[in-house]
């Protein structure tokens, strides 16, 4: 194995094509700096190369300035993930389906979602689980085979993906949490696993802190990301914050996704992170979905973030 | 032109007190939701006040605490939610989708006394 000391540059380049916010394709080597010499070459090999697509934020129900025609540009979304060359195993959605959790945005949701005619792994956001009843429109369509409000994990060639839930019993003043029943069983979930086994974490609000000012963050994130310190490949998806953001930190590779209903903006840029309404033909330039590979025999995964216009 | 002006001024200052102490008995107040705020953020109020939320904002938002009854559904734009503030002490909230905006009610107590009405 060849690993290629691009770390400083490649991280300077990152954040600040993040920062500008005009970052449409990314590269990122995901691999193991050798001298950890931690890595089972022969186990990481197992993981097949293979791609699998994440949309999020979709906001079925939203019709406000930002974007009257949310379902519209999910509908593009969809159109696009099912031009993106070679089949995709699956996709996975991180949160807000829905504006209301109303039955009939859940149901517009499905609609047009299934049109990618992909498996699709869900996650709730927070505006999932507020109908009368407090998350049982969810639970029920997306909530099988899951604990808590919905979090679960599943293997998908060689990969262990882990999907969490941090939208459920948030405290006054706080951000995302967690909470220590899922943190235990997350902590279970990965006991006895191979550190060179590649690992997707998946949830709504960053786990990492993008910016507590306005809550984009999660309170016990940290101790999440404590279980997973020990393996060579950690990748982190979430939405929530509808614009691409990245950050590596050793092993760790923390993304952020578009929405496909309307742009938020970039942190500190506005009185606050509420729907940013722009030019009408701007629109499509900061909605998008992301597609994530990873490549045979190589220690290496790639996100490319695609927007719905160039 | 004095006997004249004399009323006139008493008349403003009798308005600006009702404005600037807006719960000088039981009433109700307003607190607004603009840019995942609320406003007034802290506000002391008399037993028996009623305080009302109105959301402005694009995004739904709700009044979530560890007080029985003080719990809204999420308020989608322009809808309100309704509390009577029966009990003097300190009423601590949040959004519940947002929690990062926290907001206090004081209910004063009457004439020194901290127990509930």
């Amino acid at each position: 194995m060849t690993t290629h000391d691009d770390g400083p540059s490649r991280r300077k380049v990152l954040e600040c094509m993040t920062w500008a916010g005009t970052g449409v394709l990314w590269t990122v080597a995901g691999g193991v700096p050798a001298s950890l010499g931690i890595i089972d070459e022969a186990v990481a090999q197992e993981a097949k190369g293979f791609t699998f697509l994440q949309i999020s934020d979709s906001h079925m129900g939203f019709d406000k300035p930002a974007n009257p025609n949310a379902k519209g540009t999910l509908e593009e979304a969809i159109t696009r993930a099912r031009a993106i060359p070679g089949k995709p195993a699956f996709m996975i959605h991180t949160g807000d389906i829905s504006h209301l959790s109303k039955a009939s945005e859940f149901d517009d949701a499905e609609k047009i979602i299934s049109q990618a005619r992909l498996d699709v792994h869900y996650v709730p956001g927070e505006h999932d689980l507020i109908d009368e009843d407090r998350g049982k429109l969810y639970m029920e369509r997306y909530g099988r085979g899951t604990r808590g409000f919905g979090y679960y994990s599943f293997d998908a060639n060689g990969v262990h993906f882990i999907g969490l839930v941090n939208v459920v019993d948030l405290k006054g003043g706080g951000l995302g949490y967690l909470g220590p029943e899922q943190l235990a069983w997350m902590e279970n979930d990965l006991k006895g696993r191979s550190a060179s086994q590649p690992i997707v974490v998946f949830a709504h609000i960053p786990l990492w802190t993008v910016y507590p000012e306005w809550g984009w963050g999660t309170d016990d994130g940290a101790q999440a990301l404590g279980y997973l310190k020990r393996f060579g490949s950690v990748t982190v998806l979430n939405g929530h914050i509808h614009q691409v953001m990245q950050k590596v930190e050793g092993n760790v590779t923390f993304h952020t996704a578009r929405s496909t209903a309307f742009p938020q903006p970039a942190p500190g840029t506005a009185p606050s992170p509420g729907p940013m309404k722009v030019a009408d033909d701007k629109l499509r330039t900061l909605l998008g979905i992301a597609d994530i590979t990873f490549k045979q025999n190589e220690q290496r995964l790639a996100i490319v973030d695609t927007t719905l216009k160039p | 032109m004095l006997r004249i002006k004399l009323p006139v001024v008493l008349v403003g200052v009798a308005v600006s007190i009702l404005w600037v102490a807006p719960p000088a008995q039981a009433e109700e107040i307003t607190v607004t939701i603009d840019n995942f705020a609320f406003t007034p953020q802290n506000v002391t109020v008399k037993p028996g006040t009623k305080v009302t939320w109105i959301n402005h904002d694009d995004i739904p938002h709700s009044i979530a605490s560890g007080t029985q009854g003080l719990r809204s559904r999420a308020l989608d734009t322009d809808q309100s939610f309704s509390f009577t503030f029966t009990t003097p002490g300190a009423f601590k909230y949040f959004c519940g989708l947002h929690p990062h905006m926290t907001g206090s009610i004081v209910v004063e107590g009457t004439t020194g006394s901290a127990a509930p009405q």
